[in-house]
Order: structure tokens, then sequence, then C-alpha cells
């Protein structure tokens, strides 16, 4: 992204916020990881390693009553949503005090009081979703957007192409974000789809798409930004493609062995964290010394959550039965 | 659109066109959804006229694509409207099974957010539909924990179970029998009013044998009751009404009462609605049985087209009546 550009069309502190909450994504997810790898957390661990800019690009561009409905490789925009670190653990460990409360465990979470619609695990089953939520802002007249958020792979189901044509058909405001992580678990881009590019979907249902650097959150920020405000302005949706490399397995127990090394290595270079020092340094907004202290309060903070996560209670076994059914005063009036 | 006029006798489909005015009318939250629901009014023409009275955004026609509108219909509920969804056909229903059973059916129980939504499924057969417009599709989801299944036999019924459904907080899957659509007729109130979801009603009070049923098949029973009746064989007709949750209290009471009971139902025989009800009073009404459990549905088979077949395939008054003369020899 040029600096000039960066410099002239977003503001210092938005871009040491958004600097932050990539430190504090890569962290978090390493210290989930850390907490997988000694045994105690059962269940999946999955990360937005080396795509972290994608999500809080996005995020950092929201309203604060705009509503995501985000994938699993979205942790960045939890936490720009106010999901706190300790949350996301005690989701980890399956504890009371977990968005779900033991429920559901990982990265499903979803709070509406904080804009964040919970996602399951069929891929692109929250496209249609989105466009629901789209279609009561259009329906009430509200200035709302949502943004939602699939990797390539979700690209290939049917609820992701029922939603987009739904929307462009009705302008609803609705941004798409694809993560082109070029994996889908080990399934490559050349075996999902006989195109290169997956913007190129877009243009089958008469929606604008683009592509940006997803490692960029500079880059992923404006064009969130510009097509959020199209959106807003009732210009209906727009497709975002963002170029990225999945730099784990699909979930902590996957080697990814079947990923060359070398694009790997390829990727390292191009850390959407270094990148943004790189930025940073160069705009003069901050330096090492900078970077050191966001890394060390960071570090506090998940430990912190750690300790909340840990310290609270695992739901008793008979609160199985609550909640298959919502009560009349449940309901969003 | 009809309008309610006190003493107009209405049919199960006027009345089910009824209760969606007068809910639009009444709570602007509610809105509909489906193919060909605007202009044209649907294709059994529910929504008649409904575009010119509430414009097309209250009334919307969707592209073809059942997993997207329902998808669409949860995040709009998620937002806090009151979408009522239109299958063209219940069997459709498949396409969006999906969305249904892991979204809108688990996101209460998992994250906390309700979802108001109604999804109206024209189902059944007798209608010369073939294996794709005559489907009971309501056993997938009897198994899907987080959905309301309610399934009317009368226009009162249709009228306010459809209310009921609509302002519910939770997805509710309205099945409205085709077969019953110009069929039967009733004079309903004209002041509001609700059918609760989860209450079963005594069709026809007996003291022989319950047969426990819902549907079109509610008709079937009582037409077998009426032949009955000159044998001394005394049918107690219950119509469920709701499908889940179930008013397993108003079925035991029934069964405890004669100690008899036929399941009736036009879904496939195997893993129906009708054996998890055989299961539960087994469970619970076993000392007070005085016969065995008997089912009465369709055949494990695609629903059939031409006319013998479907006559062959659809549960029958005759066989009520076999039924009913084997278990009134115990």
């Amino acid at each position: 992204m040029d600096t000039a550009v960066v410099a002239k069309d977003i503001k210092r502190t938005d871009l040491l916020q958004m600097y932050y909450y990539l430190r504090l994504t890569r962290t978090l997810e390493d210290r989930i990881t850390a907490l997988y790898r000694q045994g105690r957390i059962v269940g999946g661990v999955y990360t937005s390693n080396g795509m972290e800019a994608i999500s809080v690009g996005y995020a950092s561009a929201l309203e604060r009553d705009d509503i995501i409905a985000p994938f699993h490789r979205d942790m960045g925009a939890f936490l720009i949503r106010g999901i706190t670190p300790g949350e996301v653990i005690a989701q980890y460990l399956g504890k009371r005090t977990g968005p779900t409360k033991g429920k559901d465990g990982n990265v499903h979470i979803g709070d509406l009081k904080r804009g964040v619609i919970g996602f399951v695990s069929h891929l692109a089953d929250n496209l249609p979703v989105a466009t629901g939520a789209a279609l009561a802002f259009k329906l009430r007249g509200e200035a709302r957007v949502v943004v939602t958020n699939t990797g390539d792979g979700g690209t290939s189901r049917g609820d992701f192409h029922e939603a987009m044509n739904f929307a462009a058909v009705r302008k609803l405001p609705v941004v798409f974000f694809c993560n082109n992580n070029q994996y889908a678990y080990s399934t490559p881009l050349r075996l999902q789809m006989a195109i290169h590019d997956v913007v190129d979907r877009a243009k089958a249902y008469g929606m604008p798409g683009e592509i940006v650097d997803g490692n960029d959150v500079a880059a992923v920020y404006l064009v969130a930004r510009q097509a959020i405000q199209k959106a807003r302005a009732g210009e209906g949706p727009t497709f975002i493609e963002c170029k990225t490399m999945r730099m784990h397995g699909h979930s902590e127990h996957d080697s990814a062995k079947y990923v060359p090394r070398e694009l790997l290595e390829e990727w390292k270079k191009k850390d959407p964290i270094l990148k943004a020092e790189q930025m940073l340094t160069h705009l003069d907004y901050a330096d090492e010394a900078a970077f050191r202290e966001v890394g060390e309060r960071v570090q506090k903070e998940v430990e912190a959550g750690v300790e909340f996560a840990e310290q609270s209670p695992l739901p008793e076994g008979p609160e199985v039965l609550e909640g298959v059914f919502a009560d009349e005063h449940e309901v969003k009036p | 659109m009809t309008t309610t006029a006190a003493g107009r006798e209405v049919t199960y489909l006027e009345a089910i066109s009824e209760a969606l005015d007068e809910e639009m009318s009444r709570d602007e939250r509610v809105f509909l959804m489906g193919e060909d629901i605007g202009p044209y009014g649907g294709a059994f023409r529910i929504t008649e006229g409904f575009q010119k009275k509430y414009g097309e955004w209250r009334v919307l026609d969707t592209p073809l694509a059942e997993s997207g509108f329902v998808g669409a219909a949860i995040g709009a509920a998620m937002m806090g409207m009151r979408p009522v969804v239109e299958m063209q056909f219940a069997d459709f229903i498949s396409c969006a099974f999906d969305q249904i059973t892991e979204v809108a059916a688990t996101a209460h129980y998992r994250w906390g957010a309700a979802v108001p939504m109604v999804i109206r499924a024209p189902f059944g057969g007798g209608v010369h539909g073939g294996p794709f417009h005559s489907e009971c599709p309501e056993g997938w989801f009897f198994h899907s924990p987080g959905l309301k299944l309610v399934a009317p036999s009368t226009p009162y019924d249709a009228k306010g179970l459809l209310k009921a459904a609509i302002r519910d907080p939770n997805p509710v899957i309205y099945f409205e029998h085709k077969f019953l659509y110009r069929r039967i007729k009733a004079v309903l109130p004209t002041e509001d009013y609700i059918i609760p979801i989860g209450k079963a009603e005594v069709k026809r009070a007996g003291t022989d044998i319950s047969v426990i049923t819902y549907g079109a098949m509610v008709h079937l029973a009582l037409e077998a009751a009426e032949v009955l009746t000159k044998e001394g064989i005394n049918l107690e007709v219950v119509d469920l009404r709701t499908l889940m949750p179930l008013d397993k209290e108003t079925v035991f009471e029934s069964v405890r009462k004669t100690s008899k009971a036929i399941m009736l139902h036009e879904d496939n025989k195997t893993g129906g609605i009708g054996a998890e009800i055989a299961a539960l009073l087994a469970e619970e009404c076993f000392d007070c049985l005085d016969g065995p459990i008997l089912r009465i549905a369709a055949p494990d088979t695609p629903v059939p087209f031409s006319t013998p077949l479907e006559e062959f395939f659809l549960p029958k008054a005759s066989d009520v009546l076999a039924a009913a003369r084997k278990l009134a020899s115990y």
C-alpha cells in the first residue's frame, strides 16, 4: 500500500489501533494454540495466523451499530466488536463465562448486543443470514451495514451463490469478504474452482468486486471502508477478495504437510504484522520501542484472559437441557 | 384477499390468508418472503392482493433459492423482524434443510439468539401432485431440537395457529395441508384469537379407542368414527395440532381413558411421528393398554403420481375401520 495514500486517508490513531488489534489477535491465538498443545483445550483450535489483517481491517471500518456475520478466521473482528480475550479463552475451555456458556466451542461466538451473528461449521451458511440482517435494515430504513466473510472453499457452496444473488438483486447493505488463503483444509484453490481469482464470481451477480492484499491491514481497511460507505448509501453490495495465505493447518491438529514449504516461506516475508510495522515505521508513526510496548500490553491482556477463563466455572451437566427454545422477552424489540 | 365479516364462511385457505393479513396489519415487523407471492399471489393465491396493500418490500418476491431466502429470513428475525416464509410446496423445504436445522434450530441454544420466523409449508397428498408436490416432510424436522411444528386440520385452527406461530419467538414450521385448502369451510370469530402452540384438541370425544392424528387425516378419522358408531365402537379423535412440542398429556389422558390407541398419519410409517407416540405410550401408559398400539401410515415409498397408486398409498377410512375393528376385539 502506498504510504502516501495511507498517510492521507487513514488517521494515525486508527492505524495504531489496528496494529494493536493485529498484535492482540496473534498473541491470543498463539496462547490458545499453546494451551491446546498442553492438552488444556479439548476440541479443535482454528486460528487466523497470517490472515489477521483481514478481520482487523474490515472490522475497523464499521460503525458501532453495524453487524458482522463472520467465519472461523475472524478473531480480530471479534475482539474489535468487544469480545474479550478472557471470553474467547473461556469459550475454548468450555466454561460458563464463554459467549455460548459451554454449549458450543472454539470460535463459534455470537452476541447480538455486540453486533456479532454467530456462525455454524457449515461454511457459507452465514452469508444468507447476513443478507437477511441487511434486509431488516433496509425494511426499517436504518443506515446500518452487515459485513460477512467466508473462505475460498466456502464460495463453492450454494449458499454463497444464493446470498450473493439475493443481495445484488435487492441492493442490500451487505459487504461480502472472501479470505482467499489458498487452501480449504487440504484442498488447493485449483481443485476448488476453475478460475484464478475468486472475485470473478461477483460478475455473475452483477456485483462490483475488488481484489486486495489481505496481508496489508491499511489496504483492507480502505477497501472495506469504501464498500461499507457505498452499502450504507444504498448503493448495494460489494464482493472483496483478500489474497492471503493460511500459515497454520486447517486446525491446530493439522500439520498442513500438503502445503509446499517454499510457499509458506514466501508468505512469511509478507506477514501482516511485519508489513504493518514497516508501514508505521516508514510513516514515522511508531518505532521499535512502541512495538515492544504494544507487545507487552497485549501479552498482559491475554494472560489476564487466561486467568479469568481458568478461574471461571464449568457448566453443570443438567444445563444441557436449558435454552432449546427462546422466551418472548428475548426477542429484540 | 378476504375480508372478515361476521358469520361468513371461510375456507381453510382463506383462514390462512386472513391470519397473515391481520398479523401484518397488527405488527409492522411481520413481512412475507417467498417465490411468486407478490403480484401473482403465490402458487395457491394465499397472498393475492397483499403486495398492493403492503408494498413490494413487505411481500417480497425472492429468487428461486430456498436455502438463500430461509437464511435471509433467519438473519432478519435475528434483527427483530417477524418473517413469514412461504415454501411454494413443502417438498422444496429440503433445499433449505441446512439453514433450518443447523442455523435456525440451534441459534438460541448455542448463543442465545431468538429466531422468530415462520415457514409455511403446503404439504400432503391427494392432489395428484406426484413425488415432489405431495410430500409430508414433518418427520425430518420432528427430530431436530429447536424447531416448533404445527399442522392444523380446520379453518379455525389454521387461523389461530398461524397467528400463534407468527407471535412465537422461535422458528415454527407451519404445515398446511393442500388437500384441505378449498375442501373445508367454517365460520370464524371476528375477534382476534390464537390457538396456543403445544395444545392438542380432542376433536371427537369417545370411549373405546383413541385415534391420534393431525392434518388431513383428522377428517379421515372423523369419517371412520361415524361408521363405527353404528357398530357400537366409539372412537375418540385426538388432533395433535402441534407436533413439536407434543402435547403428551392430552394424548396420555385420552389413552388412559380408552386403553387403546391408533396412530394415524399420512407421512411414511417408519420413523414417523406415530412411532414416537407409540413409544411414549409404551413407556408411560403400558399399564392401561388393553391391546397393541397400531399405526396407520403411508408405506415407505416416495409419493406416487398415478391415481390408483396414490389411492393405494394414502391412508383410507377403510384402514381406520379395519384397525379399529381389530382393536375392538381385544
